[in-house]
């Protein structure tokens, strides 16, 4: 054990899938890897490094094939001549033109679009639309009922033909601990401060809206993450767009990961402070930055920069991704700068006891310096947080725009993320905040594996909830939605821009309210679906395991 | 003929010796400087200290429901400070029906509105505010603060130009550095001088046509000035929108549900026709007593917020209990168009009640529910105003009467207003109310302003 040479290599090296082999906590591992059938070879399992991980670290992005590579370009090139002739007939009146237009007093106005920017919207977009904004009518529980709607134009308007397809089994949803619910403590408890306080606020926090209903929220949620204090904010995006030019400014330096979220971005780019980005989970990229950063200091200048901020997220939602965060803290450490972690999809998703992607790591909730969540996704509320020192927070209540200009939070969601935080940490008296945990982290490994033995490409960290399948080409995204809808799965499809163009996906999020059943049908139609669009494009099938029962205890995984 | 080639060559050769300088001076440092380099620098602390007395820190702290009677840090008072204008905090039809959508659909969306977070509610709380408003589309968000601030970037890029007036609120102020486009500051309410950056924009444009026909140009205003209580002059502004070919962003978050006979905001105040505003923005928080935002216009425009509105495509849903309150809040709104008048004569009279407290004036229109009072003569440093205004708000509050200071970001505001105690009239207010408030007020002037 002790002789095996460590390496760090990024992810994106990790092309291959590759599954521990005995592994035991806490020592090292090593990893089979499958190049073809033929070869077998053994490369030291990444993630010991140092001793920095005390677990398997199982990443993998499969790369594109390159028959599909080519054939979904060939797809785009397609639509895009298509959508040319289409552009062409509607100008020449030869279609209809089906778009809503400027008014005729104000033609000669400078036109509030240009005909380049909606091109992707007209001919692309519009052909497929209907896989989007699909709207619900109940609770968004692991089952959904969907409102059924036509389009008798090629999804230029919606009609709804006031049918209602009951329990559609909802892969869309963030609704990680299934907390999403119309009955049960959290929402007596929300309707009893609902007819105490009222939906609304009417002020901000500074004036005449802090509640002590927040207050007691705050102390809470600082008591659950392990740090000293934490204020809460009334939406998660304004969290990110509003707290982050508080903290940094001209003259500082911001770190950002690739695939960092519009909000993120948004509150690097108010700010004012020079943004770099680095390669998505590359820790050497981030190395190189960090170096570079002190030693050239500020470009043209030379001055010296006068903080680092450094912008990860615990798990990336579009990639189903980890944040190697011991190796982030152990850079952040050597170089003294400042790390912003924003656990939207992590907190509660990951982590024996649901605590987010610290926890799971094994880390201390005080090397993170700001650490930021929202209560959207586990929580089954609305909002956003951020936990820190107590210097910290006083600093934000003092400065943060969200503070001194917007509404504070609603009284029913806030008591609704107390209850739910309550429950989670077992302070309710009940085991059942425990036992979802649990539940989501076996959820997430049958389905991962068996979506595996089928042969489709799945993107991301073994243990993240958020499980992306490939589909590529641009017809595909459209068929599969529309396909699963037809089986009573309702599953969300991402193409581009949210992704890069050859690389649309479907996104499964799974919950701890699907039961092994739902799971099941699930699968079996993904399987059907899968082989009738042909998206079964790994070459790196995953040996099926032999059928075993759910066994309780998840965490240290052994297979054979 | 070999003079201009020899020198051709000269230039050539400086030319290879002056790259292969820069690149030596990169690589310079050797190993053992960098790392002396890492190990000398120091980066100032993540924040700065806050004293322990900083006016912003030290919150009110409210005890039960936010509504007519309020008890803040322990002592009941009325309220004069929520934005509760047409009192619907307390409503019990709208708690009610908040309540019938919380056992239908518990709390969260649990996702954007592009992922299963588009409830039917949402859809009803567009068509209604869009009827509403006798708009084509209604589009709503989950923050009242991210609705002009995510509608502004979605239409004005960099290289555009947008006119905006020095009282907007921090919201627009947001909007419009997101948006990177050029920002050109009106005086407050002043018409001659938008007239005047116009037309200088017009000048620019004869030099450049080709430039200007690209440039889209907007006009960024609010119907009642939050920081300022006054109203914006429409009917000049709609002559200007035609004659320079600009286009308005009106912002109502304080009109919606103020003026107008039914309500409908700046635009039926002035009986202007709504389709000559490009688009209406508002936030919910205030009339409606509900949690965030809406912005209405003609489809043309507001279709477009879907794709393209940040805080729309990238943030979760309202939660459908606050929509159900809105819808209701609505519903009451349409049912009852007397309230608007009995506000109305409410802001009149507590407005006439104010005048003449001697250290104090009246910023705002006397048809305005929220106004400010701030100080005559100013004690030198804002600090020291902030400070004064603080025992004044002190005074009323141990009376019985709660106020609050308007609070501002002092180094992040363009235009920083004057430090001000922030008045907010509610229906809900009795005249014997206003009365008491306006003589404690006095009062309070007296003994601590002399």
């Amino acid at each position: 054990m002790t002789d095996l040479k460590y390496r760090l290599a990024p992810a994106s090296e990790m092309s291959r899938y590759c599954f521990p082999n005995n592994a035991v906590s806490g020592d090292a591992s090593r990893c089979v890897c499958l190049i073809d059938s033929s070869t077998v070879e053994e490369i030291n399992h990444i993630v010991h490094n140092g001793g920095l991980y005390k677990r398997p670290f199982n990443e993998a992005f499969e790369e594109t094939p390159m028959l599909v590579a080519v054939l979904t370009y060939v797809g785009y090139g397609v639509l895009t001549l298509f959508g040319y002739l289409r552009d062409f007939m509607r100008q020449w009146k030869i279609e209809k033109c089906q778009n809503a237009t400027e008014r005729e007093e104000q033609k000669d106005f400078v036109p509030l679009y240009q005909d380049f920017e909606n091109f992707y919207n007209r001919n692309l977009y519009m052909r497929i639309r209907d896989s989007w904004n699909r709207p619900i009518c109940s609770v968004p529980g692991a089952k959904v009922d969907m409102m059924e709607r036509v389009s008798h134009d090629y999804n230029w308007t919606f009609t709804y033909t006031g049918r209602v397809i009951k329990d559609i089994i909802n892969m869309g949803s963030y609704n990680y601990l299934g907390f999403a619910q119309k009955t049960g403590a959290c929402q007596e408890a929300a309707a009893k401060v609902l007819s105490q306080y009222g939906a609304g606020v009417c002020s901000t926090r500074q004036e005449m809206g802090n509640l002590d209903k927040h207050e007691e929220l705050e102390k809470l949620v600082a008591r659950f993450l392990g740090v000293e204090s934490a204020m809460a904010y009334g939406m998660g995006f304004a969290t990110n767009s509003m707290n982050i030019p508080a903290l940094v400014g001209k003259g500082c330096l911001i770190l950002s990961d690739e695939l960092n979220h519009a909000s993120l971005v948004l509150g690097a780019r108010l700010s004012g402070a020079t943004i770099r980005i680095f390669k998505h989970n590359n820790m050497q990229s981030l190395e190189k930055l960090l170096k570079d950063a002190i030693v050239h200091g500020q470009p043209r200048t030379r001055r010296p920069w006068k903080k680092i901020l450094i912008l990860v997220e615990g798990i990336y939602s579009m990639e189903g991704s980890i944040v190697r965060l011991p190796e982030v803290i152990a850079l952040k450490k050597k170089y003294k700068s400042y790390l912003y972690l924003d656990e939207a999809h992590s907190i509660g998703a990951l982590g024996p006891s649901g605590r987010g992607v610290v926890e799971y790591f094994g880390l201390n909730p005080e090397d993170v310096d700001v650490m930021m969540g929202t209560f959207t996704k586990s929580f089954g509320a609305a909002g956003g947080y951020i936990g820190g020192k107590k210097e910290l927070i006083d600093y934000l209540r003092t400065y943060s725009h969200s503070a001194a200009y917007a509404t504070s939070m609603s009284p029913p969601v806030v008591e609704q993320i107390i209850t739910s935080v309550k429950c989670i940490m077992g302070e309710d008296g009940t085991n059942i905040g425990r036992a979802r945990v649990q539940q989501l982290a076996e959820n997430t490994r049958y389905f991962r594996r068996r979506l595996k033995e089928m042969g489709f490409i799945i993107y991301g960290n073994e243990d993240s909830p958020v499980v992306p399948l490939m589909l590529y080409m641009p017809a595909k995204i459209g068929a599969f939605g529309r396909e699963m809808l037809k089986r009573n799965i309702g599953v969300v499809v991402v193409g581009f821009p949210a992704t890069p163009i050859i690389e649309s996906r479907a996104r499964f999020c799974l919950s701890a309210a699907h039961t092994k059943e739902m799971l099941d049908t699930a699968l079996k139609e993904i399987n059907e679906v899968g082989d009738l669009l042909q998206l079964k494009y790994s070459r790196r099938r995953l040996v099926p395991l032999l059928d075993r029962p759910f066994d309780e205890t998840t965490y240290e995984e052994t297979e054979d | 003929a070999c003079k201009t080639e020899g020198i051709l060559i000269l230039w050539i050769i400086r030319l290879l010796f002056s790259k292969t300088y820069k690149l030596q001076e990169r690589s310079d440092l050797t190993l053992k400087e960098k790392e002396e380099l890492i190990e000398e620098w120091q980066p100032e602390p993540l924040v700065p200290p806050v004293p322990k007395d900083h006016p912003a820190l030290n919150y009110n702290i409210v005890s039960g429901p936010p509504t007519h009677i309020i008890t803040v840090n322990g002592k009941e008072c009325i309220n004069f400070a929520s934005f509760n204008f047409l009192g619907l905090l307390n409503n019990e039809k709208v708690k009610s029906a908040a309540q019938a959508s919380l056992k239908k659909y518990g709390v969260g969306t649990c996702g954007p509105r592009g992922f299963y977070g588009t409830f039917d509610v949402h859809l009803e709380l567009e068509e209604r505010l869009a009827k509403f408003m006798r708009t084509e589309e209604a589009i709503i968000y989950s923050y009242g603060f991210a609705t002009i601030a995510s509608a502004i970037p979605a239409y004005s890029k960099r290289g555009d130009i947008v006119f905006v007036d020095e009282a907007a609120c921090f919201a627009i102020q947001k909007g419009l550095q997101a948006s990177r486009s050029n920002i050109k500051l009106f005086k407050h309410n002043d018409m001659a001088d938008l007239e005047r950056l116009l037309k200088e924009q017009e000048t620019e444009d004869q030099k450049n046509p080709r430039k200007a026909r690209v440039t889209r140009r907007f006009i960024v205003v609010e119907g009642l000035y939050m920081n300022t209580g006054d109203i914006c002059p429409l009917p000049e502004l709609i002559k200007l929108k035609y004659k320079y070919k600009v286009r308005i962003f009106l912002e109502e978050s304080l009109s919606f549900g103020v003026l107008g006979e039914h309500g409908r905001g700046i635009t039926e105040h002035f009986g202007i026709n709504i389709d000559d505003i490009d688009l209406i923005s508002a936030n919910m928080e205030n009339s409606l007593a509900s949690i965030g935002g809406f912005c209405c216009g003609r489809s043309f425009i507001i279709d477009h917020q879907r794709l393209s509105g940040q805080g729309y495509c990238f943030s979760a849903s309202l939660p459908p209990l606050l929509a159900a309150a809105a819808i209701e809040a609505l519903n009451i709104m349409e049912d009852s168009p007397d309230i608007f008048q009995t506000l109305r004569a409410k802001c009149e009279r507590i407005h006439k009640a104010l005048q003449g407290i001697s250290g104090l004036k009246v910023v705002g229109e006397s048809f305005s529910p929220a106004l400010h009072l701030q100080l005559e003569e100013s004690c030198g440093s804002r600090e020291n105003d902030v400070k004064l205004l603080k025992r004044v708000v002190d005074y009323c509050m141990n009376s019985g009467i709660a106020l609050t200071q308007a609070r501002y970001l002092e180094k992040e505001e363009k235009c920083l207003p004057p430090p001000s105690i922030r008045v907010v009239i509610t229906v809900e207010q009795t005249e014997q109310e206003l009365d008491k408030a306006a003589s404690l007020l006095k009062e309070a002037a007296q003994s601590v302003l002399n």
